[in-house]
């Protein structure tokens, strides 16, 4: 009985994939921050 | 409804030895673009103004959207479990990208009713489609961690919000140097179809991108080490498998119904009037304590809080299970809202701690549906079965608001209100909460008529598509 065929999952496809939803995010996290701190300052 | 080869479900069945970690990606990439819908305030005024229209008559292209958005998952919901991941996923891109652009040629010739069938209709159905469409991929993929795995991409469409409000900002003070990016100036119309066309093409890029990687699961593939007599030993959890068409008939159905229903009203009874309430609960004579910028940074305090409770709390839930955690949501939620009415007031820190929590809780108890539904109903047609249940949603959508400034009117006027004049809105919600915490309690396993013939289960488009 032969195997199925296997593959593997390149680890640059993965850490591309993470880093375009993580950047944008992370923009929205800092940008959202800034304003949230006037509700302290201001 | 046949789909091109490209799409189709048994041209992305993974091989052994994909990494499940590609999928939340693929996930997250529809999520941010869709959760933009929650951002349309930035450009409202400016479209009140280039439409010489009422906010009544702009509001109500979100409103047609959410409505689009229940309705599109509800009716679609079987046809994305059926036809798979990437073809929902391109099919959302679609809508959504189009919707903007048939938006933008609204605005540009300023006809209203083009804007709302762009924006409204068509983009409602991606929304719809594209929310459910990870959703079942996700729990196949994580069957050891359902609610890490669904409050992973669905606190994209709250982090959605959070990218496309200051990013809209930044776009439209290009596109027209008369605007500063703060509320003190309006963008001009020009300004928001160019916002709309940017937007149409880059959402549809990026999720293109995670309708390309997405993948399912093989017939019978289990993550390295999961045994899943470990799942079927918790209590409400099931290995059989319910339709969606024989899940509607069951109470479980329309009582998880009503836990939605209720702990999204009472969270969208804080977030509608979120800015002005936190002004009017320090008002002292004509002035607020609270200025409009530190009212700009509550709204955005509650924004955070709402994107981690979708994941934190849809975490927890992996761990305390679900009827737990709504438990949490609902009764817990009942309590800090029986605070914020009764001595909320009295402290701007309390106020902004009480409101965070609530809203927290508001965005877990959306994360967590998809796992409660794949609890009670088997993995099998749980996209289709989330689809009918965000229906809930929709109709949370015009109660919310329908019932704080039904309330309001009656209590003054907008700018003269006091923390008092809220008291019966947030005690309304208290009540609504504490039907939806009974809703939970009478949450059961459901009964075994209801199951699917153990050999008839597999996702077979046949099978799907006759029930």
């Amino acid at each position: 009985m032969s195997s199925p065929e296997r593959s593997s999952t390149p680890m640059a496809l993965i850490v591309v994939a993470w880093a375009l939803v993580v950047i944008p995010l992370l923009y929205g996290l800092v940008q959202t921050i800034r304003t949230a701190s006037a509700l302290f300052t201001g | 409804m046949a789909v091109p080869g490209f799409l189709a479900r048994d041209r992305i069945v993974a091989k052994p030895g994909f990494n499940r970690w590609l999928i939340p990606p693929a996930a997250l990439a529809v999520h941010l673009c869709i959760g933009q819908v929650y951002a349309t305030s930035v450009y409202k005024a400016a479209l009140v103004a280039d439409f010489e229209s009422s906010l009544t008559a702009i509001g109500a292209i979100f409103s047609i959207a959410i409505v689009m958005l229940g309705l599109s998952a509800a009716l679609f919901g079987t046809w994305v479990d059926r036809n798979g991941p990437r073809a929902a996923m391109f099919t959302s891109a679609c809508f959504w990208s189009v919707g903007f652009l048939v938006g933008a040629a609204g605005i540009a010739t300023n006809q209203l009713w083009l804007l709302y069938l762009g924006y409204g209709v068509l983009g409602g159905i991606g929304l719809g489609i594209g929310y459910i469409s990870p959703v079942s991929t996700l729990i196949k993929w994580f069957p050891d961690r359902p609610g890490l795995a669904t409050g992973m991409a669905i606190m994209g469409f709250g982090g959605g919000a959070l990218i496309a409000t200051p990013l809209s900002r930044q776009l439209m003070s290009l596109y027209d140097s008369s605007y500063d990016g703060t509320a003190a100036t309006t963008p001009s119309g020009s300004a928001v179809a160019l916002l709309f066309v940017t937007f149409g093409l880059v959402y549809l890029v990026f999720m293109m991108f995670g309708a390309a990687i997405v993948r399912v699961p093989a017939e019978g593939w289990k993550p390295d080490g999961f045994d899943p007599s470990t799942v079927k030993s918790k209590a409400l959890v099931t290995t059989d498998s319910v339709s969606a068409a024989n899940a509607i008939k069951t109470p479980q159905f329309w009582l998880l119904w009503i836990v939605l229903f209720c702990n999204v009203t009472a969270g969208i009874g804080i977030l509608e009037q979120a800015s002005p309430m936190v002004q009017d609960f320090f008002r002292d004579g004509d002035a607020s304590l609270v200025t409009a910028a530190a009212a700009a940074g509550f709204v955005g305090l509650l924004s955070l809080f709402n994107m981690a409770g979708r994941f934190v709390w849809s975490s927890t839930s992996d761990v305390i299970g679900r009827k737990g955690i709504y438990m949490v949501y609902l009764g817990v939620g009942l309590l800090l809202y029986v605070a914020l009415a009764t001595v909320g007031s009295s402290a701007v820190w309390l106020f902004v701690l009480l409101a965070a929590l609530i809203i927290s809780f508001y965005g877990g108890g959306f994360a967590t549906i998809p796992a409660y539904l794949r609890d009670l109903f088997g993995t099998y047609q749980v996209g289709a079965i989330h689809g009918r249940l965000l229906t809930a949603w929709s109709a949370a959508g015009v109660a919310g608001p329908l019932i704080v400034n039904g309330v309001l009117d009656t209590q003054g006027t907008p700018g003269e209100l006091v923390a008092g004049d809220y008291r019966i809105a947030l005690f309304i919600m208290v009540g609504l909460l504490a039907v939806g915490f009974v809703a939970n309690l009478l949450v059961k396993p459901v009964a075994s008529k209801w199951h699917e013939p153990k050999s008839q289960t597999s996702p077979t488009p046949e099978r799907s598509a006759a029930r």
